[in-house]
């Protein structure tokens, strides 16, 4: 037997439940409130272009990043590196990049590590080139996703840090990295990654590696702004990205990439 | 309840309520999820700042062009103007100091022939800009001396000094 009482309080319960919206129910997704918070106050995302025909490799890119970064100089590690690679007539591909290419490539001999040297000859070569390689600043970050600890992250423009105060040095983002840009510092005992440079880009300054470049190789600009000319080589030539199947949405483009660069 | 499993509970809770605690002094108020959610956004929001602090070490050539106006002018009228100073000269500013500084902060001028053969080495890559740069055998081209003996890299095409 249901009393007047109830039955209006009942009533009243149901009636404000079938009022609320679904909305109410929905998992707010941190990145649109705040997208719809900031609106556009000279939005930033940091893209980098490299040309690749233009690339003699000099390496005073990597001399240039060493010094400026505080990477230790004659440590085998490297924010950022040359890669040669010499296409053979009969179709073998050898790459090497000795030191980083920190000190250009003074030889014909290709590096093989524990296989020595190989020197090929001029009328051998089908064809040879050089890669710079650096952090992709991927969209979606592996090394982010891994760190255990919240030491690394990706910035409002799209740069990936690492926190140095934070990081346990565990090394799991060097091994997510697809790219192998990451490695651990000799001096900081903590992972170190190329950042474009994020103390000078944030100062209107061009990173070391793309001052550094006498040919114009290396470029950065803001995918965000139409008018930036780095925006309109990427949106109206043809450019590639390493290693898309990955999924991390790269964001360092390449102009003259070719299948054999890994 | 009985007492025998209210005490084990009692020292859970204690462990907790110990966890949270360090919990809440050693984790800095600024840390997060920001922007990126729970996937990619845990940080520190202050070590943006801390990365901007870093020292700016190489100042580009109009830097060099306050005082050096006249080895300015006249490298820029040579082929080796794309090359910035600092490239050979070393960067301007360094951990020890500032140039130019009280202290007279001295550059490291890098007059090797390694300097030079980065570009000048030739590698026949003829889908790379390297093939036409004009280059010397380094075994052959006089091996015992510096490159700037002989040549000088503000005006490489005058011929030799």
């Amino acid at each position: 037997m249901i009393t007047r009482r109830d039955f209006i309080k009942k009533a009243a319960l149901s009636i404000t439940g079938a009022a609320l919206p679904f909305a109410v129910m929905e998992i707010i997704d941190p990145k649109k409130l705040s997208a719809s918070v900031t609106q556009e106050k000279g939005v930033v995302r940091w893209v980098f272009l490299v040309d690749t025909y233009k690339c003699v490799g000099c390496g005073l890119c990597v001399k240039a990043c060493k010094l400026e970064n505080e990477v230790p100089y004659d440590a085998t590690v490297t924010r950022t590196w040359v890669e040669r690679y010499v296409v053979t007539r009969d179709g073998s591909v050898f790459a090497d990049t000795p030191k980083g290419a920190r000190d250009g490539f003074t030889t014909t001999k290709i590096d093989r590590n524990s296989a020595g040297f190989l020197d090929i000859k001029n009328g051998d070569i089908e064809k040879a080139f050089f890669v710079p390689k650096l952090c992709n600043q991927c969209e979606n970050p592996p090394c982010v996703q891994v760190c255990p600890v919240g030491a690394t992250y990706q910035t409002p423009d799209g740069v990936v840090l690492v926190d140095r105060t934070w990081c346990i040095g565990c090394g799991y983002c060097i091994m997510a990295c697809p790219y192998g840009v990451r490695f651990y510092h000799p001096v900081y005992h903590t992972a170190e990654k190329c950042n474009f440079c994020y103390h000078r880009i944030t100062k209107g300054l061009m990173p070391a590696c793309v001052d550094a470049c006498p040919f114009g190789a290396r470029r950065i600009g803001n995918i965000k702004n139409s008018d930036d000319p780095v925006t309109k080589i990427i949106m109206n030539q043809r450019v590639a990205v390493l290693k898309e199947e990955y999924g991390t949405k790269p964001q360092v483009f390449y102009i003259g990439l070719s299948k054999e660069v890994k | 309840m009985k007492n025998h499993l209210l005490r084990p509970l009692i020292v859970i809770i204690g462990i907790v309520f110990l966890v949270l605690l360090v919990r809440f002094v050693y984790v800095p108020r600024d840390f997060g999820i920001g922007e990126r959610g729970y996937m990619y956004g845990w940080h520190r929001a202050a070590n943006e700042e801390d990365w901007k602090k870093v020292k700016v070490k190489y100042m580009g050539r109009e830097y060099c062009k306050g005082c050096h106006s006249e080895k300015y002018a006249s490298i820029i009228k040579t082929p080796h103007r794309i090359i910035q100073c600092e490239n050979c000269h070393g960067p301007a500013n360094d951990v020890a100091g500032d140039h130019p500084s009280e202290q007279r902060f001295k550059l490291t001028i890098d007059k090797t022939r390694q300097q030079c053969l980065r570009c000048h080495f030739p590698l026949p890559y003829f889908s790379s800009g390297r093939a036409k740069i004009r280059g010397i055998n380094p075994d052959k081209h006089n091996p015992d001396i510096e490159c700037s003996n002989c040549h000088n890299p503000h005006a490489p095409q005058e011929g030799l000094r």
